[in-house]
Parts: C-alpha cells; structure tokens; sequence
C-alpha cells in the first residue's frame, strides 16, 4: 500500500508542486519555513483541497485526478488527519471523539464505544473518557486526536505538527510515544514538521518544502551530511556556504577566503559542521590552514551546546561547550580567533 | 480641585445613563403604580384574559415551531456561502423584519387571503381558509417572526468553525452525519436563542393578526389584541393584561440570560 504523488495547485500566492512516494510502514517527514506549503499539501492528501494538475494515488487506487475528473471526496478516502490545532469536537468527550469515526460509518454505538475505549488506553487516556477537549492538556489533546484518526482505520497517516501544541517538558516523551504509534500503524504516514528535530526523530526520510517545492528530499542522514538550502542548513544546524572553487580556494559570496581540499571548480556549495569550527584567544599555531579573527556577534544556548555566531570574512555559526565560553571569554563582539581545518570543510558541485 | 473635577466628569457620563434607563423604567413603573392590585387576580383570571393568554401561548409556540421547520433549512442553505442570488434571498426573507406589521398583513391577505393568489385555490379546491382563523393567527405570526430565527441561526452558522466538518470528513463521515452530530450540537445555543426570539416576536405580533386573522375572541383575539380592545372600554383591564405579557416578557429573559449575561 504506497502512497504515490505527483501534483500541482494554487492557493493564494502559494503554487505548490510536488511529487513524492511514501512506502507502508514507512514515514516521510515534510519540513519547511512556514508558508512553504507543509499544510496545504496534506489537505490535498486528505482531499479537503482539490489539485488542479497531476494526481494522488493510494495503494493503485486514483484518489484525485482532475484530467480523468477524479476526485474521491474526504469521507471516502481513508485518510486519517491528526491536525495540528487536533480540531476535536468540543461538544463531544474524549471517548465520543475517538468512536466518531466508527459511528460514521456506521458501527452501533455499543460497539464504536468499546473499540474506542481500547485506543484511548493504549494512548494512555482510559480514565479521561468523559472529558471534554477544553479541559485536556496539549499533550492529551494530541494523544486523543491520535486515538481518534487511528480509530477510524484509515490507509493512510497525516499528521500535522503533532508536537507543536505541546510544551517542552511533554514533548520528549510524546515524541517517543508517537514514535511508537507510527510504528504500529501499517500503512504510510506523512508528517508535517517545523522542528527538524521531530521530523528526524519520526521519520524515515526527509522532504524539504521550499515556496510550494520540493527542495532536497533524502534520507535523515543525507539530509544531515548535505543540506542544499540556507533553510535546511540552518534547520540541522550546519554551516552552508555557497560561492566558487579555483585553485583550491573558496571564495565565498560575501567576499571571504577559506583553503579548502577538493578537486571541484567553479561554483560549489560548501558545508562546515559547526563542531570542526575551533575557537581560540591567541592566535594558534600549528596545521589549520584556515585562521582568522573574527568578532562574536551571537551566542545562543542549544541544549548541552553553545552557538557561536561569527561575523569576519566569513560568517559561520561554531558550536563549542559552555565550558568554552566561560574560558575563552566569550561574549557579544568580543574578537576570537578561528581555526578550521581545509578537509573539514565539505564541497560539492552546486 | 483635581478630584472636583474628575466627579464633576463622572457626573456628566453618567447622567445620560441614567436619562436612558429612566427612559424603560418609567413606563414599567407607570404599569405597576396604576394596577389594580386588590382586583388583580380577579381580573387577570376573568376568562377573557385567560382565553387571550392561552391563544397566545398556543400561537406563539406554534409559530416558533414553524419558524424552526421553514427557517433552518433556509438559515442552512443561506450559511453555506456567499453570492448575489443569497443576498437576493436574505432580503426577500427578512424584509418582514422592517416592513410595518399592518402591510405584512394586507400582503397576506392578498395571498393567502379568500381571493388571494394562493388562498383562492386553497379555498375552492381543498375547503382551507386561513383569514380569520387561529391558524391565519399562527401564520402571521411565522410570517413576522421566522425572519429574527433565520438570521440568528445564519449568524451562528457562519460562526461553527467548517474545520470541525473538515475534520469530520476525514473520519469518514457523510454531510448528514457531519450536520446531525457536529454541526447542529456546535449551533445549538444560536438554534435556542433564535426560537425564543421568534417565540417573543411572535407573542407581540399585533398589526399582520388584526389585519389578517381578525380579532375574534377565543379564536384570533390573542393577548396584544385583548389589551387593545380592553384599553377602549375598561382600561383597568388593559393595564392588568398589559401586566401579565411583562410578567412573560420577563420570563423569557430569564431565558435568554446567558445573551445578555457577560459570560464568566
């Protein structure tokens, strides 16, 4: 049961085009700054937005085709929504959200009760029956709406920033949860992510939605190792440099200089893992064939680490230990000195 | 000086406040002054007033129940977009609201009247005439009223989030399901408040009945009518009738509470 994509539409100034495979029991993550089109795209999965060009098909079975005038309306698609505002129905309590799919399709009320009663405790809520949505935490909110999208046995997974309306401290343990729930539900899943951390701790793969595009789709891993985007850069924190090779000297767009090893001319995208970026009082000596000074203009804690933002000749974000900060003195433009070896920075053609 | 001032200014925004509501509170005082009260319930139980309250009472409610099978699909249809042919309609709806009663009432005559453009078949072909018969009471009054329960619902309508349908959908659920079990429970207190509008507007109608129903007693003369005919021979009547329709006003604020409440 596959879910094959391959489409276009115009919603306001959003043209969204794109084309993607989603295997069962595989999860693809959409990521992207807001406004790319991460929203949109599973609307149209779900058919609650038509396309204007292409089609959506689930396990062979054409969903939406305008060429052909196809178009299975929502109810009959089998697609379950966890939205990302959950939508659960605020007349209705947590147990009635979850049997509401049953019960549209037609299961007696005894029966819808009984299944949903199951999901709830597997997502934990079995005391939480007869409570209403309004006076259910983010996270039990999330756990229902699950509940009640899984309940409903549909073909295919959406789910929308499910991690969004929940706070920090809940988020770990939901994250693992979902997790697990994914794993559980057979057919393919798709989830819209705006923390690169949830989409890589869920997904399989990766797509990256820029302006209504796919801009880099892959693997967590590639996507980690070769980010092709300022915004997929930044989203898993590597440097992204992009400007042109000639004699094994980058020059960067801004003007910049840095000694790199690769056999590549012309123009290249480069990548620097802000953790090969060293950080120094004095100027070092020794091998890096990269030193320069350059004032700190940034420092934002991140977890266990600490960002370095760096203006200079070249404008790079270094990840060091608080440890560092404390002994190198860090703080806003105060003037450091850089090391960055020439093979720790990655090359490729653009 | 400073704090003479600022009274001063207290004094002069709550005055016209004070203007306002003496304004409605007057003429409720006026009622309850002028009543005879030793011979209140004498008089309120006479079987006049009694047969006037209970044909009120019947023909409201009957008008709000027809308000509620004429209004809601409208309301619904009406809710569900936007466009020249919705707007065209909304008018033709609620032009009652406006339109003074005694022309609602010659308009129904003209239709629904013996020789109207519809009452004239019904009356040759099916024996029905509706002028001057409670259920030409009851029909002026859905008439009058139905236009306050349409545009309540429609408000309210528009205001139940279409993300719940959509939802909805994705569940698996068909536009009556979806309209039976999320829609109509999200509009139920706008479905409440337009009934008892309705019901209210209906209890009050007086120019389209008379016009249209009459004034019969036991079968068209309803409370409104009663006062009016008891104001010109025993106005000690009126007042105790007039009293009577406050005292149901006021229940029906009671109501509506939640309306008017600031809510907590």
């Amino acid at each position: 049961m596959t879910l094959d994509v391959d489409f276009g539409l115009q919603r306001g100034e959003l043209h969204l085009d794109v084309a993607f495979a989603v295997a069962a029991g595989e999860t693809l993550a959409l990521v992207g700054p807001n406004g790319a089109g991460k929203s949109t795209c599973l609307a149209a999965l779900a058919g609650l937005l038509g396309i204007a060009r292409g089609h959506i098909t689930l396990a062979g079975e054409r969903l939406d085709d305008p060429a052909r005038r196809l178009f299975v309306p929502p109810a009959s698609r089998g697609v379950g929504v966890v939205f990302q505002e959950h939508r659960l129905f605020p007349h209705l309590g947590a147990l009635d959200n979850v049997a509401f799919g049953l019960r549209a399709r037609g299961s007696d009320r005894r029966s819808a009760r009984t299944a949903a009663r199951e999901w709830l405790r597997r997502v934990g809520l079995e005391r939480h029956a007869a409570v209403l949505p309004r006076e259910l935490s983010g996270g039990q909110a999330q756990r229902v709406a699950l509940a009640r999208a899984l309940a409903a046995a549909p073909r295919l997974l959406l789910l929308d920033e499910p991690l969004s309306a929940v706070d920090a401290s809940a988020r770990l343990l939901l994250r693992r949860e979902l997790r697990a729930h994914l794993a559980a539900f057979a057919g393919p899943r798709v989830v819209v992510a705006h923390d690169a951390l949830d989409a890589f701790a869920l997904a399989d793969r990766v797509a990256v939605l820029e302006a209504g595009r796919i801009v880099q789709a892959g693997t967590v891993a590639e996507i980690c190792e070769r980010p092709r985007s300022r915004y997929v850069a930044d989203l898993v924190g590597t440097n992204l440099l992009r400007g042109t090779v000639h004699d094994g000297v980058l020059r960067v767009g801004d003007g910049g200089t840095l000694v790199v090893s690769t056999p590549h001319e012309g123009a290249v995208i480069a990548t620097v893992h802000p953790r090969a970026i060293a950080l120094f009082r004095e100027r070092p000596s020794g091998s890096p064939r990269n030193v320069w000074s350059a004032p700190v203009v940034g420092i934002e804690v991140a977890g266990d680490r600490v960002r370095v933002q760096l203006a200079g000749q070249v404008a790079l974000v270094a990840e060091v230990t608080p440890a560092a900060v404390a002994e190198l003195g860090l703080a806003r433009s105060v003037a450091v000195w850089v090391a960055l070896k020439a093979t720790e920075i990655g090359v490729d053609p653009a | 000086m400073n704090a003479r001032r600022r009274d001063l200014a207290a004094l002069a925004t709550l005055l016209p406040v004070v203007v306002a509501t003496a304004f409605f509170v007057l003429p409720l005082l006026g009622l309850l002054l002028r009543a005879p009260w030793s011979r209140f319930l004498e008089q309120a139980g006479s079987p006049a007033v009694l047969d006037a309250l209970w044909l009120s009472l019947l023909c409201s409610t009957s008008a709000a129940a027809c308000s509620l099978l004429l209004g809601l699909p409208l309301a619904v249809w009406l809710a569900g977009g936007q466009g020249a042919v919705r707007a065209v309609v909304r008018v033709l709806v609620t032009l009652p609201m406006v339109l003074p009663p005694v022309v609602g009432g010659i308009a129904l005559l003209v239709a629904y009247g013996r020789n109207g453009i519809v009452g004239g078949p019904l009356a040759r072909w099916l024996d029905v005439a509706l002028p001057f018969t409670t259920a030409g009471v009851v029909l002026a009054a859905t008439y009058v009223s139905t236009p306050f329960f349409v545009l309540t619902v429609e408000a309210g309508l528009r205001s139940v989030d279409r993300r719940y349908a959509d939802a909805a959908a994705t569940l698996g659920a068909g536009p009556w399901h979806t309209f039976g079990r999320v829609t109509l429970p999200l509009v139920l207190p706008s479905l409440r408040a337009g009934l008892v509008v309705a019901w209210a507007r209906a209890l009050g109608e007086f120019g389209a009945t008379i016009t249209f129903a009459g004034n019969l007693a036991g079968h068209t003369r309803t409370l409104p009518l009663a006062v009016y005919v008891a104001l010109e021979s025993q106005p000690e009547a009126a007042v105790v009738t007039s009293l009577l329709l406050v005292v149901v006003s006021v229940g029906l604020l009671f109501l509506l509470r939640h309306r008017w409440w600031p809510s907590r």
